[in-house]
């Protein structure tokens, strides 16, 4: 291999100012763990709740938990990306319309949250889902027959259980959230996948460097992640209640 | 206290239940039996409803079950239901199982229903186990906490739904005898079960079904004495011969 290494470009001052790239990658780390998190808040709230809906009792309301997951599940990422970014400003209002194009703060930060949680949350749902159909049937019979309504037999019975079940699957869809909020470069945000690109452009070509840091970085924040829930996982512990290893 | 008047049902084109009709009255002890898919869990199941019936009426203590402005979770809250696989709630300890329904639907502090859970768990000679989880016990000692678990309701009448078929056969003694004292005590019980000798002790009726159909409705005495339907007949020679 003839590459000519040099680890010295993080601690270069960019062309046209005085951080240094070491100081890019830092901001890019703060905006990637900043997407992830919120877009994950809302996969977590938006998709338990769809979850929940395809699994009640009343045909009609489960289809807006079915209809939701179809569209956020059957369309790409960056291609969700894309229509909240171009497409949605121009379906509002037409003064809601200007000021989103012209005037709201953080609207590429925004877009990419919207984007990723809502994304996510189709994928959170069909697994919320799948936790509560994994419960027994008798389960939700028991619940009611104490004099539950079947919100509070979701509450006090059903999702308990149901999230204990799936927090493995739950573990990887938040490292997921780390990962695919890599594609929030394409609306411009700064984030880790941002800063590496135009790393590359800029130290011509120190590209292995450019792009080892973040691939690193990403590592880090998704293990982060998978020790968050590992420590989650461990303390809903149930005693006595059997699970495979 | 439970009519159960002309009740049909169907899941989908398959009708499970044909015409049922029989009556407990307050203090009477009713076992259901008959052989496997013959209705008898659908039917105790429609008389909380939590199985809905396409045609006929269900009355529970002067409330129409079938009326579709009934408040059910109501009316459930005064009937107490013990299940074939017991249903205890795994991510609650004892304790907890016993005061949830007392807390969140009766409404009762945390202490009183607390106290009230353990004299409970007493009487079922469990007050050992009170802080332990439900994965924690044996089959025969979980159905005794969901025995206790339905009766921290004062309920007015119990249903059983095969309370034992899923017990080894040395626990299901212990989960009668809770049984058998508590119909000596007075209680109403609609109870669908194989145990013939429960049935001989406490049941002041026995009602046959097969088919989706009530075949025989008679008082104990009739039953195991001269089961009128050749059906009953062919059913008591093999359950009590085996």
């Amino acid at each position: 291999m003839n590459y000519h290494w040099n680890w010295d470009i993080f601690f270069q001052t960019i062309p046209s100012g005085d951080e240094t790239y070491l100081m890019w990658v830092i901001h890019g780390l703060g905006w990637t763990v900043a997407i992830s998190l919120a877009a994950w808040v809302i996969a977590l709230v938006l998709g338990s709740l769809a979850g929940i809906l395809r699994t009640v009792p009343n045909r009609r309301i489960a289809m807006i938990g079915d209809v939701w997951v179809e569209f956020f599940r059957n369309v790409p990422l960056l291609m969700q990306l894309f229509l909240w970014f171009f497409v949605v400003p121009e379906l509002l209002p037409r003064d809601l319309s200007l000021w989103v194009k012209q005037d709201m703060p953080a609207k590429e930060f925004i877009t990419a949250v919207l984007a990723l949680g809502l994304f996510t949350s189709a994928r959170v749902a069909e697994q919320v889902r799948a936790g509560i159909q994994a419960l027994p049937r008798g389960q939700r019979n028991a619940g009611l027959a104490l004099g539950f309504t079947q919100a509070q037999t979701y509450r006090y019975v059903l999702l308990p259980m149901a999230f204990r079940i799936i927090i493995p699957p739950l573990t990887s869809e938040f490292m997921n959230a780390f990962k695919n909020s890599g594609v929030a470069y394409a609306v411009g945000v700064w984030e880790l996948v941002f800063v590496s690109r135009q790393m590359v452009e800029e130290t011509g070509g120190q590209v292995i460097e450019s792009l080892l840091v973040p691939t690193v970085l990403y590592i880090v924040c998704a293990y982060a992640a998978n020790r968050i829930m590992a420590v989650v996982e461990r303390r809903s512990h149930v005693p006595g209640f059997i699970v495979a290893k | 206290m439970i009519q159960i008047q002309n009740v049909s049902k169907w899941y989908g084109q398959f009708q499970v239940l044909t015409e049922c009709s029989t009556s407990i009255s307050k203090g009477e002890v009713v076992v259901v039996c008959g052989p496997s898919g013959s209705g008898k869990s659908t039917l105790i199941k429609c008389v909380n409803g939590l199985e809905p019936v396409q045609q006929g009426k269900i009355v529970v203590n002067g409330t129409a079950v079938t009326d579709p402005g009934t408040n059910l979770p109501k009316l459930r809250s005064h009937v107490g239901m013990v299940f074939q696989h017991f249903e205890l709630f795994p991510h609650m300890s004892i304790t907890e199982n016993l005061a949830i329904g007392q807390v969140k639907v009766l409404g009762r502090s945390q202490d009183e229903a607390r106290e009230r859970g353990l004299k409970l768990l007493d009487r079922v000679g469990l007050n050992a186990h009170a802080n332990k989880f439900p994965g924690e016990l044996s089959g025969g000692q979980q159905q005794r906490v969901a025995i206790a678990r339905a009766l921290s309701m004062d309920p007015i009448c119990m249903l059983f739904d095969e309370p034992t078929s899923a017990l080894d056969p040395e626990m299901i003694n212990e989960v009668l005898d809770v049984m058998v004292e508590l119909a000596q005590e007075g209680m109403t019980m609609m109870v669908v079960t194989h145990e013939m000798g429960f049935a001989r002790k406490v049941a002041n009726r026995v009602v046959f079904m097969d088919q989706g159909r009530i075949v025989e409705d008679a008082s104990k005495d009739e039953f195991f004495g001269q089961p009128r339907s050749d059906r009953a007949q062919q059913f008591l020679s093999k359950i009590l011969n085996h």
